[in-house]
């Protein structure tokens, strides 16, 4: 027997079955979308899939929309790399669903049309809060999309096992990050040009089953592995750390203690906090989310989906705990940190150390994690989906229909405007993504979260509770928090990674060291991955903008509102009496 | 036409919806529906923010170990996901129960009296 080829052998055919399982993936859902677009007439249809979705149905589409390759592939390698941290992260993003079902689903569902600015603008001057939402959903969306699509770039050349150097298919590790990301991008478009918001959720709804049977899979095998045991998988995963109990506690990466530094240590605690408002804060503003509400016949079902949502969002945020742990105790965090830096590849190397170990040696590794990765590539392409319709809506049935015409223009003409918005920002997204796709863009979930919970959370809150609110408060809030937000980002240490009395000097590698321009032993240079300089020293620095800027967004809300005159009384009480009892929903 | 002024705005509809607004009726259905989240809304926010503080902060808290390897903050955060089940149960229940049948009640005045109809005004208030 060829040693060689043994070793050789499963990386080829895994890297195979993945583009065989993923081909197959868009083909079915590629399928469902032709079938989606015959059936996709009416504006409605196009914007809203119609109304018809279940309240299952969309609570799965809701997770399939929301668990990003951030919260798959990133919390799981948090965990296993930083231990106990990652879960903060599992906590924010669930505990945020209850602001959506208290305060935001069903009110937003009686009341609106297609897109949060239908809420906004109800009793509102329609173009210049349709305007400031267009905006601000446009920005989030973008920031996000980004996010995961350069993610994808990454995941690739991980996935595929494309080494540095190596080729694959004639194509280089660079080549075939550039290609996977043309290549999402073209897909993303097709869903939501053709399929629209029906196609697109059965895109969602797919991805979700695959997401959820494929971690289901994964952490029973954990937990056989561990005889059930979790304090026994807890306590390998903490020795094979290397950080022993210290792993299983908060602190070894948010909000650090720096011993002997206590500006530093302050900094970085406060950064956890404003992590923490941005994530519980956002979800409700984010309007790709807010926009699913809409394809439910009723308030009732809007609500209903979203205890679907939690229930399917929990269970899946527990699981990655245990995918985590299970990928720190069985393949060991040195081992993940040599093959990405941050973490992102540990839940697929945990599916091949699961496979090898329980089904049939390397074959059986190779073929789980070849499903891991279809199913972390299908998971992104659900999410860029979502994000391209709900910017392309906005645009279409905001900026165009009610800005642009006034609100006199037929329902043909604006759903041709929506496909044509999606090609135009999915050509954005994708040449903006491509251009970034060196860069560390990681940030770029939270900083969406944190713009979606300054600029839109406080306008939507107000704009449904607040009888004296207006237009005046809801632009300066939108305007306001939106500035804040990417002001504060602009000058924190994500662009200026420079070390300061609050930012400790990090350890660079020699490549670090290398990019940007500083000797090796250099004590300057706190974030290395700093956009525009390494070694210029952030104004502010925090790398979170929350704990500024949704107070500001909040504080511009109520300003704006209370220094205008404009009072609608009949349509506040319309806008009241609509989204309370349903009457009257579209 | 895909104005988004809603059909039941234009003539005395906009007065309707006042009148409804300041109906005892529709003054019960807010008072319940803010009765429940109000307080559930301020119970999980403070709830989460004790989470991230004390995992900021007390970390000799979190770091104590309750049974096996399982420690405080590991339980605390577990907690986290029942609360967000149980209140989401809750409300789902307390919405059913209490709120849709006053939400019923007054979408069949709204809409009866409102909409296509428009003729006469035969109830008022």
């Amino acid at each position: 027997m060829n040693s060689v080829v043994l070793a050789a052998g499963p990386a080829v055919s895994a890297r195979t079955l993945t583009i065989v399982l993923f081909v197959v993936f868009v083909a079915i859902t590629l399928w469902i979308t032709i079938w989606a677009s015959r059936q996709t007439r009416s504006a409605t249809d196009f914007y809203a899939g119609g109304r018809s979705f279940s309240s299952f149905q969309n609570g799965m589409a809701i997770g399939g929309d929301y668990m990003s390759a951030a919260s798959f592939l990133g919390i799981a390698g948090i965990i296993a790399l930083s231990g106990y941290d990652g879960f903060l992260y599992s906590i924010g993003f669930l505990v945020a669903w209850l602001v959506a079902l208290l305060l935001v689903a069903e009110l937003m569902r009686n009341s609106g049309k297609y897109t949060m600015a239908d809420v906004l603008a109800f009793r509102m001057r329609q173009r210049p809060v349709r305007t400031a939402a267009s905006i601000s959903t446009i920005v989030v969306s973008i920031f996000y999309l980004i996010a995961q699509m350069v993610g994808a770039g990454s995941l690739v050349a991980l996935l595929l096992g494309i080494k540095t150097g190596e080729t694959f298919m004639g194509m280089s590790a660079e080549t075939a990050k550039i290609v996977t990301i043309i290549l999402i991008g073209i897909l993303m478009i097709v869903y939501v040009v053709i399929g629209g918001m029906k196609g697109t959720t059965y895109v969602q709804i797919v991805k979700a089953f695959m997401l959820m049977l494929g971690a289901l899979l994964m952490t029973l095998l954990v937990f056989v592995a561990y005889k059930f045991n979790i304090s026994d998988l807890l306590g390998d995963a903490a020795e094979k750390s290397g950080k022993g109990a210290a792993f299983l506690e908060p602190g070894q990466r948010y909000g650090k203690d720096i011993v002997g530094n206590v500006a530093a240590s302050t900094v970085s605690k406060l950064d956890l906090l404003s992590l923490g408002l941005a994530l519980v804060l956002g979800t409700a503003g984010l309007p790709h989310i807010l926009i699913r509400f809409y394809t439910v016949p009723t308030a009732k079902a809007a609500r209903r989906s979203v205890v679907w949502a939690i229930g399917i969002i929990g269970t899946f945020y527990l699981m990655t705990l245990a995918l985590g742990f299970g990928a720190a105790a069985l393949v060991g965090s040195a081992d993940i940190a040599k093959q990405d830096a941050a973490g992102n590849t540990a839940a697929p190397q945990l599916a091949q150390a699961l496979g090898e170990k329980y089904l049939g040696g390397s074959t059986g590794g190779a073929v789980l994690l070849a499903v891991i990765a279809a199913v972390a590539f299908a998971t992104i392409l659900a999410v860029v989906a979502g994000l391209t319709l709900a910017s392309s809506s906005s645009v279409a049935h905001d900026l165009y229909a009610n800005v642009i015409k006034k609100g006199q223009t037929g329902e043909r003409d604006e759903v041709k405007v929506a496909r044509y918005a999606a090609f135009a920002i999915g050509a954005i997204a994708i040449l903006l993504a491509i251009f970034a796709r060196g860069l560390n863009v990681a940030f770029l979930v939270a900083v969406a979260f944190a713009i979606a919970a300054s600029a839109n959370l406080p306008a939507i809150l107000f704009s449904l509770f607040w009888k004296k609110f207006n237009t005046r408060g809801a632009t300066w809030g939108i305007y306001g928090g939106l500035g804040s937000a990417l002001l504060v980002v602009l000058l924190s240490p994500i662009v200026w990674g420079g070390a300061q009395s609050t930012l400790p000097a990090a350890k660079l590698t020699p490549a670090q060291a290398a990019t940007c321009g500083v000797p090796a032993d250099s004590k300057e240079v706190a974030n290395a991955s700093a956009l525009f300089s390494c070694t210029t020293d952030a104004p502010i620095p925090f790398s979170n903008p929350g704990l500024i800027s949704i107070p500001l967004g909040f504080l511009f809300a109520a300003i704006g509102a209370a220094t205008s005159r404009e009072r609608d009384e009949e349509k506040y009480a319309e806008l009241e009496v609509r989204s309370l009892t349903g009457a009257g929903a579209h | 036409m895909t104005t988004d002024e809603p059909e039941a705005t234009s003539g005395d509809g906009g007065s309707r919806y006042l009148q409804v607004q300041q109906s005892d009726e529709f003054a019960g259905l807010r008072r319940a529906f803010r009765r429940f989240v109000f307080p559930f809304t301020a119970a999980f926010l403070i709830w989460y923010a004790l989470y991230v503080i004390l995992s900021a902060y007390a970390r000799d808290f979190m770091g104590q170990k309750v049974f096996g390897n399982v420690n405080v903050a590991l339980i605390f955060g577990l907690l986290q996901f029942v609360t967000t089940f149980l209140i989401a149960w809750l409300y789902e229940r307390y919405a059913t129960n209490k709120l849709e049948p006053m939400q019923e009640s007054l979408k069949a005045q709204v809409e009866g009296n409102g909409g296509a109809s428009t003729v006469t005004e035969e109830e008022p208030a």
